[in-house]
């Protein structure tokens, strides 16, 4: 038997007895960059292939959602700082090694890239607006930029596909790079987070779209996502069961602890298992409507991220 | 140079005065603190073992600290102490989250603070103010690059252990047992 205490009574806030540096806006942050970054790596890539009179939605009208939800990210990413004067400071440096660091300058990127995407189909998708606001025939600059922007989408599609796999990819490694918290630190995180970022992007892009054959492609798209991601789930579990002490302990909470009902329930369960089968009945050819296994899906996706910030910040090495 | 403690557990009472010294000489705020004393008691009644340990950042020589910092406000300064510029911190608690000891917290004015083995002491040619006034000297500091250092000696002929060493940060904080 083993048993510690602190006899010098320490009870700083926010570190005892448990963790609680990031909050709700980390997690809130970490799902709205996953499905911002897959929206766009759909839009530019569909973009790249052609196809943007096939699939509007993905390309088009799907891309109003970025820079909203970049930009709440954002807000909600300073909003979590404590030193929020001094954010101006990851701009002074770049580390290489800092995951975090990376996603700063990646957001400086996608951000700025994603509102010229959407305004770049602004007079497209919004005629009504654009018939009331006139924008574009009272200042003449505007129009000129968006028919520069307009000649040179392709290269903002090859750059935005990269990029918002980097963007995918970093929502998991800033968890992952942090060894103190054994139940973030395994590899398969990253790819993880990047498979659930297109898979809620894909589910968002089912909501916005109106033909039957782009809800169908992205229904098929969105299926193969959730069984790759079940599979990297598993394989993260099995990691932490054949991991150290430390690692076991982390695994706990999710299986058999605190987060088990939160986890298996609300994400396996109802994110991923149920949307899954609806989307495979309705490609046998059954009616179901669309807008349920995307929810489903969305929502999935933000319990997920909410489950790993909170669990993870529970598990440490010492105390 | 590379500074290191040794603190000798069989040694130590658990007075907390490195706590009090600590506050006192860094002005940490009410409710913080920058080293702090565990009691570990071992075994089942009435083979017993306690233990008793004074601990603080460990100024790893691989910091994960260092690594995840975003703006490089945490550092490895002279003779490999961990340090952070508080108007280059931006509060995000990467450090926080990535440190293995929780032994860093975010300062009431936002930035994050940890111990710096008391390097404005050092620069003096005084010993960190925790172990200068332990009442029971069981605290040792010096050079680790030093051959005849007292710490480099003690960690020579003393059976010594770190803080959750599986945890790969080199730390360089040692417990004599």
């Amino acid at each position: 038997m083993q048993e510690e205490l602190f006899t010098s009574g320490r009870n700083i806030p926010h570190i005892d007895p448990y963790l609680q540096i990031w909050h709700w806006p980390i997690s809130l942050y970490l799902f709205l960059g996953g499905i911002a970054a897959g929206i766009l790596f759909f839009a530019a890539l569909f973009y790249v292939l052609g196809k943007e009179k096939e699939y509007p939605a993905a390309v088009k009208f799907a891309s109003i959602i970025p820079p909203i939800a970049l930009s709440i990210g954002l807000l909600a990413l300073v909003y979590d700082l404590t030193h929020k004067l001094y954010t101006w400071r990851l701009y002074t440096t770049f580390r290489i090694e800092s995951p975090m660091s990376w996603g700063a300058w990646v957001l400086l990127i996608v951000t700025p890239l994603s509102f010229l995407w959407l305004f770049s189909y602004y007079a497209e998708i919004y005629p009504k607006t654009e018939e009331k606001l006139q924008l574009l025939k009272k200042f003449k600059f505007l129009a000129t930029f968006e028919q520069f922007l307009k000649t040179n989408r392709l290269y903002i599609a090859y750059a935005l596909i990269p990029l918002t796999l980097v963007l995918g990819v970093y929502t998991g490694i800033l968890l992952s790079a942090f060894n103190a918290r054994p139940l973030w630190n395994n590899a398969i995180l990253g790819p993880l987070f990047l498979t659930s970022g297109l898979s809620t992007g894909a589910a968002a892009i089912i909501l916005m779209a109106k033909t039957k054959k782009e809800k169908h492609l992205f229904g098929k798209i969105d299926l193969a996502l959730i069984i790759v991601e079940l599979a990297l789930i598993v394989h993260m579990i099995m990691g932490y069961y054949a991991g150290s002490q430390v690692q076991l302990e982390a695994m706990q909470l999710l299986v058999g602890g605190d987060f088990t009902l939160m986890f298996f329930g609300f994400v396996v369960i109802l994110g991923l298992i149920i949307p899954a089968t609806l989307e495979l009945i309705e490609l046998i050819g059954y009616k179901v409507p669309v807008i349920v296994p995307a929810m489903l899906v969305i929502l999935g996706g933000l319990i997920f991220r909410f489950v790993m910030v909170e669990a993870g910040q529970l598990t440490r090495f010492l105390y | 140079m590379r500074y290191a403690m040794v603190i000798d557990t069989l040694k130590c009472v658990g007075c907390s005065d490195c706590v009090v010294a600590c506050q006192t000489e860094n002005d940490v705020p009410i409710g913080f603190c920058r080293d702090w004393i565990t009691e570990t008691v071992n075994g089942s009644y009435p083979n017993l073992d306690l233990e008793l340990k004074s601990e603080r950042c460990n100024h790893c020589d691989n910091a994960p600290c260092v690594r995840c910092c975003p703006t490089g406000a945490s550092h490895i300064g002279d003779g490999g102490i961990v340090l952070v510029t508080a108007n280059e911190c931006i509060g995000c608690g990467a450090c926080i989250e990535s440190c293995p000891y929780d032994a860093r917290y975010q300062h009431p004015d936002g930035y994050v603070d940890k111990c710096t083995f008391c390097h404005h002491r050092l620069e003096k040619g005084q010993l960190p103010a925790c172990v200068s006034v332990c009442p029971t000297k069981c605290m040792y500091f010096g050079d680790l690059d030093n051959p005849n250092s007292e710490v480099s000696q003690l960690l020579k002929n003393r059976k010594h252990k770190t803080l959750a060493p599986e945890a790969g940060t080199n730390p360089h904080v040692f417990y004599l047992i």
